[in-house]
């Protein structure tokens, strides 16, 4: 069988590809865009790890088929800073250590910063399930949910 | 030159102790930065691995023909390719490891010893065709009964793994072979005297689960082999040394010739101090003669990797009526998996080393049984050992009515006690840890009914071991710092603030890397919490040396005696009349000059880090049971914990907070849950269920620091002793919720709710 021919928008930019019928989209960042900043940890969509936005939708991009994403817009960690500015949840997750290993990282900020699109006023709770979804091993989560907050905090403030 | 004392900025300040940004920080939230999966090379193919489907069965043939004439299937390989090894024990971390069973492990020979062992591997030019060549693989086996349950292990009639396999460390000999590999114990005073002294004794038996790591990032390898015997090498490794020696080893190559870069590593908690994947990728590019990546899958991970050893442990500890232990006594079986080599001697050792008991005796054995081999687990053997004695502390200190902080005070090991173990201890932080906890608000705080609050201790040894680093002043003055012990959790932070220090220049000016094994010396593995405490070490060894020599040029140039100058501050520094003739001279400034005055500027830090310092903790929490669902949720959490001296007190804090949650997860829900028929029901991260975030609440770490006398900074190791007391402080804090004692881990929901309605207490 041809593979699938693909026009998408991938932080901001279109892109062309050809993929097989099973290539998830996160086989696709990886293996065909290069994009290796979404990360495969389980792909059975329980670790998050390569979380994505999918026309403003978070989604995990191993239980999405690239031939899905046709005339559609992902956006990935890749497309979180803006030239050499860092999102103020990147920022923010380096000043609090944030991360120890960082393999779940982009998954954790890619969810995050799809919170704080939604409301820039969320309670620890609703921070906690909101990222759920999210495994990290290493750090207990507190220092994650942590810049989360504090991150809302300064954009409340503006 | 005077003695140097430069462990500090220019302007008097210390980088070490602050909270920097970690230098490696910002590739890792820009997805920049290169994990094993995500190096690729020009022609690479897919590795792929075949597996047991059968967790005990001998091997009769393996036919590969069809697979190899499938077009696109470059290698493959089987047991045929890789020589026998010897029996030959050698240090891995903290455990024990025998090439005649890491063969063995890496491909089956003989015979198939778990559910996922693995077979045979194949190179292609896709992933697809791989998976199809696996499918053309002929397998004959021939099944074996099977045992999973370490007890059942044990017995003489129980299935037999290894018929070469008798037990060490019994008298007489065994005439027969069995499961259990070894009998270990030590033994202090004379516990059957110390019992009949004791006023109060309680015995108990536990059960513990296996439980994996857990890293996120599954293992992976890229491997690239030449014609002339050279190979490069990338992969998530917690030791890429000892990566370079197992597969040279393994494959009859030259040392010299391996070249291993450890990439960015997505966790490991001891799971990646051995080989997997790396020695196939490398006979499978040695036969394809091209470059071979091999990725594996969460479900592999799962049947074919870690975890730590579940257990069977029975404690018995007696004491006078006003709380002082007086004798203690246990007995671990730990399983091993497939091959010999559970973490049960540390189990032994670890078990009462928090207390100051005259009369000790503990007795380990390790079984083998058909499941994976079990690889360490941040603290191997400690977390289980010490859960069953802190759940009987608890026990002790309810029947004598005292606060069990002040039991645990009473009898609590200081500097000068023996251990059970061996040594005498220097300064140690246990009683400051307990003083700590009994410090907080957290204490004191009020429960409702069904919540409960635990406090448990726990202790590990630590290591130091062979170290090298290097720092390189480059012509700008800016300083290239290499480890060669992969950083997985800050470690480039905290040796590039005692860098900074040492030499006196900005912490931003200083860049570390981890360099691969052809750029460095030898490295033992991140492992045994000791990549801060000797890297640190040999930085101020490499710092030494350059500040050695800056005096030295520094004497030339002003024409000076060696005791006219001397490093402080980041400069070289005239004294007495000197100082009115020439200014001082900064790192940078001899940068420039370098080329005048004797060549590069740099020092290689190569030592075999002695004096490692033990590091105790104390763990308080409060959780809440559902009587209706069996549900224990944690409430609040506090760590306090002896770090000797925090070089980067964040990233200190997130060991003690990481490690407690991995407890947490041990405690309530991790487990392996084999079928009857052997075989791994709960390979995935849906069924094995680890903590997410809104299983926890915040964990509060408190940094106890009593310098560890035989360090320049008095560190000690701290990634590992936060996962030791959580299981006990749990474990207990469910007994003050419950009134009923749980001796089985995970206290699971069902576990609980069966509990609570053969006590009468679930209403459901």
């Amino acid at each position: 069988m041809s593979k699938h021919h693909i026009e998408a928008k991938v932080n901001g930019d279109p892109v062309e590809f050809l993929c097989e019928t099973e290539d998830t989209l996160l086989d696709v960042l990886r293996d065909t865009l290069s994009l290796t900043g979404s990360k495969e940890g389980c792909s059975s969509g329980d670790c998050g790890a390569c979380s994505v936005i999918l026309d403003g939708r978070l989604v995990c991009s191993c239980l999405v088929l690239g031939c899905e994403v046709g005339g559609r817009s992902v956006e990935t960690i890749e497309g979180m800073a803006k030239g050499e500015t860092l999102h103020p949840l990147q920022k923010r997750f380096l000043e609090a250590a944030a991360l120890q290993c960082g393999i779940c990282t982009p998954g954790f900020l890619v969810a995050s910063r799809a919170l704080l699109e939604k409301t820039t006023n969320p309670t620890e709770h609703e921070v906690r399930y909101w990222l759920a979804g999210n495994l990290c091993r290493c750090t207990g989560y507190d220092k994650i949910v942590t810049a989360v907050m504090d991150t809302a905090a300064a954009m409340r403030k503006g | 030159m005077a003695e140097t004392n430069g462990h500090s900025q220019a302007n008097g300040q210390h980088v070490v102790g602050t909270r920097t940004v970690r230098p490696d920080g910002v590739d890792k939230v820009t997805g920049r930065a290169r994990f094993g999966a995500d190096f690729n090379l020009p022609g690479q193919l897919i590795g792929r691995v075949l597996r047991s489907p059968h967790p005990h069965a001998r091997i009769v043939s393996i036919d590969t023909s069809k697979a190899e004439a499938l077009p696109g299937v470059k290698a493959v390989i089987t047991r045929a390719d890789f020589a026998d090894q010897p029996s030959e024990f050698i240090p891995a971390g903290e455990m024990m490891m025998n090439y005649k069973d890491v063969v063995r492990n890496v491909l089956a020979r003989e015979k198939v010893l778990y559910e996922g062992h693995a077979v045979a591997a194949v190179a292609a030019t896709s992933t697809a065709i791989a998976r199809r060549a696996l499918k053309l693989i002929e397998v004959k086996y021939e099944t074996l009964p099977h045992v999973i349950d370490v007890v059942e292990a044990m017995r003489p009639d129980a299935p037999l793994l290894h018929d070469d396999l008798f037990t060490v460390g019994v008298e007489p000999k065994p005439e027969r072979p069995s499961n259990i590999a070894k009998r270990v114990e030590i033994k202090q005073g004379d516990v059957e005297a110390g019992f009949k002294t004791a006023d109060i004794i309680v015995e108990r038996e536990f059960k513990t689960a296996p439980v994996h790591q857990g890293y996120i990032e599954p293992h992976a390898a890229l491997a690239t082999f030449s014609e002339d015997g050279s190979t490069e090498l990338w992969t998530t490794t917690q030791g890429h040394y000892i990566v370079r020696a197992h597969c040279a080893r393994l494959l009859g190559l030259d040392i010299g010739k391996v070249r291993v870069t450890a990439t960015e590593i997505g966790g490991g908690f001891g799971g990646k101090t051995v080989v997997y994947l790396e020695p196939l990728a490398i006979a499978l590019s040695r036969k394809a003669k091209r470059p071979v990546k091999m990725v594996m899958s969460r479900e592999e991970v799962f049947k074919a990797s870690g975890p730590t050893s579940g257990a069977t442990v029975r404690v018995k500890l007696g004491a006078t009526k006003s709380g002082k232990f007086v004798a203690a006594f246990a007995e671990l079986k730990y399983q091993a998996g497939a091959f010999q080599g559970s973490p049960v001697q540390p189990g032994t050792m670890c078990a009462y080393a928090p207390y100051d008991i005259e009369h000790v005796h503990v007795i380990g054995y390790d079984v083998v049984s058909n499941r994976p081999k079990v690889a360490a687990y941040r603290a191997p053997g400690a977390p289980i050992s010490e859960y069953a004695v802190e759940s009987v502390v608890d026990e002790i200190a309810k029947k004598l009515d005292i606060d069990p902080i002040d039991l645990r005070m009473q009898n609590a090991a200081h500097e000068g006690t023996k251990a059970a173990y061996g040594p005498k201890f220097g300064p140690i932080g246990l009683e400051e840890t307990l003083n700590a906890i009994r410090k907080t608000e957290h204490w004191n705080a009020p429960l409702r009914k069904w919540q409960g609050r635990g406090v448990a201790s726990g202790f590990w040894f630590n290591i130091g071991g062979e170290t090298c680093v290097s720092l390189t002043v480059n012509e700008d003055g800016t300083v290239s710092l290499m480890a060669g012990t992969p950083d997985i959790g800050g470690l480039r932070a905290s040796l590039a603030a005692v860098a900074a220090d040492e030499l006196g220049v900005p912490y931003d000016k200083v860049r570390p890397i981890i360099g691969d094994t052809g750029s460095l010396g030898f490295n033992f593995l991140t492992g045994g919490s000791r990549s801060a405490f000797s890297g640190s070490m040999a930085i101020v060894e490499a710092a030494k040396q350059i500040k050695a020599d800056l005096c030295a040029r520094a004497g030339k140039l002003w024409e000076a005696k060696p005791d006219q100058v001397e490093f402080s501050e980041g400069h070289v520094r005239p004294l007495g009349a000197l100082a009115e003739k020439v200014k001082p001279m900064s790192v940078a400034d001899f940068a420039k000059v370098a080329g005048k005055t004797g060549g590069p500027i740099g020092g290689v830090g190569r030592i075999n880090a002695q004096g490692a310092g033990p590091s105790f903790g104390t763990h308080l929490v409060d959780l809440e049971v559902d009587p209706e669902t069996g549900r224990t949720t944690i409430l609040r959490y506090t760590v306090a914990q002896d770090a000797g001296r925090a070089l980067h007190p964040a990233y200190v804090e997130g060991q003690y907070q990481g490690g407690a949650v991995q407890g947490i997860g041990w405690a309530l829900n991790e487990e392996y849950v084999y079928g009857a028929d052997g075989k791994l029901q709960n390979a995935g991260f849906l069924d094995y269920r680890m903590p997410v975030a809104s299983d926890v609440p915040m964990i509060d770490a408190i940094l106890v620091e009593v310098a560890n006398p035989k360090h320049p900074y008095g560190v000690r190791g701290v990634g590992e002793t936060p996962i030791v007391p959580p299981l006990g402080a749990i474990a207990n804090a469910m007994e003050a919720a419950t009134g009923i004692r749980f001796t089985e881990l995970p206290m699971s929901p069902p576990k609980v709710l069966k509990a609570l309605k053969d006590k009468g207490l679930s209403k459901v």
